[in-house]
């Protein structure tokens, strides 16, 4: 495995991550774009994939390739074997305590509209509540929003600071005796905020609420211990996660996934059926019917095998010092405004300019070769709570080396000159 | 890739800057609103209609520059045309964001010709189509939003 500089620690996240390495892993990234270097900081809508994960898909399909749980032959064997020993993968990598509490699913919205169509509808009754916070994706609202006006149920939001971090009391002021499940997100995807978890779920704990996390933004780039966070369910994407797109994780604790129905009918998904009565499979593939996404799941098997060769403590420790690089960077330009300063946070920097567009700024980045997202980044309310109608975001992986950021200032700066 | 001073033309931020007809209208014969799903841009546009004439013609929201310098300078082509005119002006407007080898109506066209740069850049035509799109649901008495999706 390449990125292990084996050089003495100098103590600078940034000097003892050999980026340059870890670069040539990513064949995407050697390309010109308009004429220029890539620069690709839109990590948080999807991260590249690693040479690793895509000979993992092309070596499933060459060599693999067939339908698992299900043939005597020989392949079928294979690609259920590497299929499981994913499920393992992932399980250790949240350290989950079983592999049955491990669910594929297509990814962080499937995970979410799973809980609530089956949990949710099981449990939620009219003028029960739902707990979600302010900054919440769009999939982290809508799945509620459906299942609330289905039931008569009450979607409550726990308000966040000026700087885009949760208010703890507040949040703990909304939790009543109706409340039936808290459902937020672990890392904002728009702001970049880190939310206290673990104290997160010991409050519903407390109040004996069961809380999903929403990880999307958090599995890439920091540790994450479901045990330790506590928590009921915890879903992902692969995608973000160096990962094949359209295969995700959605983590639940047993004794909680055991007691909710099934989320779709299908094969794999059955012990036994008869016209008159189906039996249901054991978990997890009482939740996992139809033939699923094999490939993908054995790739996202891979990037969680790359990540932790690389090592997700030094990845976040790297990324953190670029995300200080690049907002001091960013800081010095004074028409500039970073939104999301949370003490707490991701690599992710949001902003908007005074009087520019942020499809503006996109678009003029893109003529340089640098690859931002901008828009309201399926968070619409939390851009209503900072009163602007899109930003600018840059989010970074640990690919991404300080030049880039470099690359990323000068090219806010020729933003200026355009519109000046 | 056409170079960004194709897209960004002096007349173009002037527009941005000091957008033309940028208000509501008390007298409003109809309206519409539009907006893009894909980046949350939002325009009102509102009509003075009278005897199928535009006699005014406005637009308020929020969008890029290149919506909203788009919206400015519709207003200023369609004020005084016909609703019929306008929606011709639209039709060479179209082919213009949708088709690199067409032949251009300049004259039809007037200043809306400085965004024919936008063509370049497939992902910002619907910026540019919004206004438009609004102000023919406007011109239809279309009571739902129109979104460029």
């Amino acid at each position: 495995m390449t990125g292990i500089n084996t050089s003495p620690h100098t103590g600078d996240p940034l000097l003892d991550f050999d980026v340059a390495k870890v670069k040539e892993d990513f064949p995407i990234l050697n390309q010109t774009v308009n004429g220029h270097p890539l620069v690709y900081l839109d990590n948080a809508a999807t991260s590249q994939k690693p040479r690793s994960v895509i000979d993992a898909l092309v070596g499933y399909y060459s060599a693999d390739n067939s339908n698992v749980h299900r043939g005597v032959h020989t392949l079928s064997q294979r690609a259920t074997d590497h299929y499981e020993e994913a499920r393992t993968k992932v399980r250790r990598f949240i350290n989950a305590d079983d592999d049955r509490e491990i669910i594929y699913v297509r990814g962080t919205t499937e995970g979410i509209n799973l809980v609530a169509q089956t949990f949710g509808r099981e449990n939620i009754h009219e003028g029960d509540e739902i707990i979600i916070s302010a900054m919440e994706h769009h999939s982290n609202i809508v799945p509620w929003q459906m299942l609330c006006q289905e039931r008569g149920a009450i979607l409550k939001v726990a308000p966040i600071d000026d700087s885009g971090e949760l208010l703890l009391d507040e949040y703990e002021a909304l939790i009543t005796s109706r409340t039936r499940l808290v459902s937020m997100v672990h890392v904002s995807n728009a702001l970049g905020s880190i939310i206290p978890a673990k104290r997160a779920v010991e409050i519903a704990h407390a109040h004996g609420v069961p809380v999903l996390l929403d990880g999307a933004q958090a599995v890439a780039h920091a540790k994450v211990d479901v045990q330790d966070l506590d928590c009921d369910f915890y879903v992902f994407s692969g995608h973000k996660l160096y990962g094949p797109t359209g295969i995700g994780i959605l983590y639940g604790k047993a004794d909680l996934l055991e007691a909710m129905p099934p989320y779709q009918g299908g094969g794999e998904m059955i012990r036994s059926v008869t016209f008159e009565k189906t039996l249901y499979n054991v978990l997890p593939h009482k939740f996992e019917a139809g033939t699923p996404n094999i490939a993908g799941s054995i790739g996202l098997g891979a990037a969680v095998d790359y990540v932790e060769a690389l090592g997700i403590e030094r990845i976040g420790a790297y990324e953190s010092g670029l995300l200080e690089y690049g907002t001091e960077l960013l800081s010095r330009i004074s028409s500039l405004k970073i939104i999301g300063t949370a003490k707490e946070k991701s690599g992710i920097l949001s902003f908007v300019m005074d009087g520019i567009h942020p499809h503006d700024i996109g678009t003029i980045l893109d003529a340089e070769g640098i690859a931002i997202r901008t828009g309201h980044h399926c968070a619409q309310p939390l851009m209503d709570r900072f009163g602007v109608p899109a930003t600018a975001r840059a989010s970074l992986a640990f690919y991404n080396t300080k030049e880039d950021l470099d690359a990323l200032a000068q090219a806010i700066d020729r933003v200026i000159e355009v519109f000046s | 890739m056409a170079g960004l001073n194709d897209l960004y033309q002096e007349i173009l931020l002037e527009h941005n800057s000091k957008p033309h007809n940028f208000r509501s209208m008390k007298d409003a014969t109809q309206s519409a609103e539009g907006f893009n799903p894909l980046c949350g841009d939002m325009i009102t546009v509102f009509l003075h209609v009278a005897d199928g004439v535009i006699a005014d013609v406005s637009f308020q929201g929020s969008g890029c520059a290149i919506s909203r310098a788009s919206a400015s300078m519709m207003t200023q082509s369609v004020k005084g045309k016909s609703t019929r005119e306008a929606e011709e002006t639209f039709e060479a407007f179209r082919l213009m964001m949708t088709d690199l080898d067409a032949e251009l109506d300049y004259v039809t066209l007037g200043d809306l010709e400085s965004l024919s740069g936008v063509v370049e850049f497939p992902t910002r035509i619907k910026c540019a189509v919004l206004a438009w799109h609004t102000l023919r649901a406007a011109m239809d008495g279309q009571d739902a939003a129109v979104t460029t999706e």
